[in-house]
């Protein structure tokens, strides 16, 4: 048992500000991991010839960008000025990376989704080119997207990493792990869902892999930022964290054993969706929880000050 | 300097680009002197045309603003504190309530026993840093540097994208509810342009609150602790006056008599960008890690 941190403040109130975000920014975190994770696994159905995966990526991918791009303006505390986030590009600005990470990677995967609408054409008439045109450009889009998916993925990590927020700021060695692993197990879980079990053998490996890395990072968050890891341990944050765990181990076991069914299969993509759902929302309030107390900022700052000052 | 974009001392104005930039301006608040009379808050409300924050008694002390927000750019922290003698400081309990105000004298009757304590002030203010963390992850380029070194939100441009909040290590900068932006002190740049004192230090009656060039106040400050250590006040020391400090040194930087959090200041302050350019590395072999994943994942033929 860690014995009850000794530490004064100004009547308990807190230091940093906690962030103002709502739940958007939670939910963005996820469809913006869901967008890559997507136009990955489209770029890997496309490139070995499995059709349904690269049709079911490029329109879950679709529909993911749309949504953080609701969720991102929504959030603003003025949605009619969005457009003042493409006046500059400011690398110490991971937000403003982040819009224009977003914005071509908008470009590149909404082209390879209006891609797959070209057997829907008249082969004559004057939409007869576009039927023959749009395969080969879907392609590049795709490709496109795919290039820019781990930006897109990762750069969320150092967005909430690059704040004094302290549970958010001492874990930023691991976030983009937590980040780019949940993107890709949630990128294996629409493959789960929407491929014939024919097709789906790579998303049940990328699921494996995916969950791995989030494990992976996740675990040390948890277990290696000292006081830092509190509180994503505890609480709501807590809760959401190891729900998480259990639904990716629940996804990557049905991923494994149900290759035959297309059931369990569809269940278990289910499952890694719900997963990084859950493990973004315990990510993050569990840096909000941190902002708010102040004994996580004075704690380990005096921790700091000790080590840099050593008794005489 | 060239290499101390992120994080290191650094002259601020010349850095963001300004030519011929005047010296850079700060605040020294000495809190030795500070009465508590709210004069700044109320100044600074005046001036700047800041709006209430509604009625709201805290009832843990006399402080009734309670810290630094949107609508409050400079807060006077009232802490109450059991007296205890100077050499003893480490121990002393954080603060707490007195039980005042009461109904008669104190230690004239039972219900109103004098007790020993120390009250400490101090108005507290956005600190204006060398490396501002608000300022660094700004993405639509809203807050900008001053050429006198200052921090400035420019309220036509801010989006309410709410980065600067958590980003700001001291818990300055804050979204007004019903507006959506970002507000904070501008070290009233409107009037320091043409030559005139800020508001709030124009209105202080103790000059607890002094405004110059920060190169002069780091040296008057300097004698300011020395002639209280003299004076046996071994407690006095300065915060955020030191260009070495995690934020390159602070604009705005306090005489305090106790530990930076009884005040509700963080102990040691680190700008967040100094981190990034290893945040944005580790970010990289996550997302070579995505497409190693990626590689292995679809790299076994398909079956027939």
């Amino acid at each position: 048992m860690v014995p009850p941190a000794q530490f004064r403040s100004y009547y308990g109130r807190p230091i940093v500000k906690a962030p103002v975000w709502r739940h958007d920014i939670a939910a963005y975190l996820f469809t913006g991991g869901l967008a890559a994770g997507s136009a990955l696994l489209a770029a890997g159905g496309q490139a070995t010839g499995r059709p349904a995966l690269r049709r079911a990526g490029r329109l879950s991918a679709l529909g993911a960008l749309g949504a953080s791009t609701y969720f991102l303006i929504n959030d603003l505390g003025r949605p009619d000025r969005f457009h003042h986030m493409l006046r500059v590009a400011k690398p110490t600005s991971p937000m403003s990376m982040g819009t224009w990470i977003l914005t071509a990677f908008g470009a590149a995967a909404s082209t390879a989704a209006v891609a797959e609408a070209a057997p829907l054409l008249p082969t004559r008439g004057p939409l007869g080119p576009a039927r023959r045109l749009l395969p080969p450009v879907g392609t590049a889009g795709g490709y496109g997207a795919a290039a820019l998916a781990p930006a897109l993925a990762t750069y969320t990590a150092v967005l909430l990493a690059d704040t004094a927020t302290p549970s958010w700021h001492a874990a930023y060695p691991e976030l983009p792990f937590v980040f780019a692993g949940s993107a890709l197990a949630s990128g294996a879980g629409v493959g789960l869902i929407a491929a014939p079990c024919a097709q789906a053998g790579p998303a049940r490996r990328l699921a494996v892999l995916g969950a791995a890395l989030e494990l992976y990072g996740a675990h040390r968050v948890e277990t290696t930022k000292g006081i830092l890891s509190e509180p994503y341990a505890q609480g709501r944050p807590g809760r959401l964290l190891r729900a998480g765990r259990v639904l990716t181990a629940l996804g990557v076991a049905g991923g494994l054993l149900g290759r035959r069914s297309r059931v369990v299969s569809a269940l278990s993509g289910l499952s890694l969706l719900g997963a990084s759902v859950l493990t973004r929302f315990g990510i993050f309030e569990g840096g909000v929880a941190s902002a708010r107390d102040p004994k996580y900022t004075v704690v380990p700052q005096r921790e700091r000050l000790a080590q840099r000052r050593p008794e005489p | 300097m060239g290499s101390n974009r992120l994080y290191g001392p650094l002259d601020p104005a010349p850095d963001a680009g300004w030519v011929h930039a005047p010296p850079r301006m700060g605040f020294f608040t000495d809190t030795s002197v500070c009465i508590g009379c709210k004069a700044c808050e109320v100044a600074c409300k005046e001036w700047n045309h800041v709006p209430d924050d509604g009625f709201d008694l805290l009832g843990r002390s006399y402080d009734n603003t309670g810290g630094l927000s949107a609508n409050s750019w400079r807060h006077v922290a009232f802490i109450e504190q059991p007296g205890t003698p100077p050499d003893t400081a480490a121990e002393r309990p954080g603060p707490q309530f007195l039980g005042m105000p009461q109904r008669d004298l104190p230690g004239r009757t039972p219900d109103a026993p004098r007790t020993d304590f120390r009250w400490l002030m101090m108005s507290n203010v956005c600190k204006h840093c060398t490396h501002a963390g608000c300022l660094d992850v700004c993405p639509t380029g809203s807050l900008f540097r001053t050429e006198f070194g200052t921090v400035v939100v420019q309220e036509d441009i801010c989006n309410g994208c709410g980065y600067c909040i958590p980003a700001c290590p001291y818990g300055v900068i804050d979204q007004r509810a019903d507006d959506g932006r970002a507000w904070k002190c501008t070290l009233c740049y409107d009037r320091i342009g043409d030559g005139q004192t800020p508001a709030c230090a124009k209105a202080c009656p103790t000059e607890s609150i002094q405004y110059g060039e920060l190169d002069e106040l780091r040296e008057r400050a300097a004698r300011r602790v020395t002639a209280l250590h003299d004076q046996g006040v071994a407690e006095a020391r300065l915060y955020g006056n030191d260009p070495d400090d995690g934020v390159g040194g602070d604009g705005a930087f306090f005489l305090l008599l106790d530990e930076p959090e009884v005040y509700g200041l963080p102990p040691d302050p680190v700008v967040s960008t100094r981190d990034l350019p290893a945040m944005w590395k580790q970010a990289g072999v996550a997302a070579a890690a995505m497409v190693a994943s990626v590689l292995v994942a679809f790299a076994t033929r398909r079956r027939p």
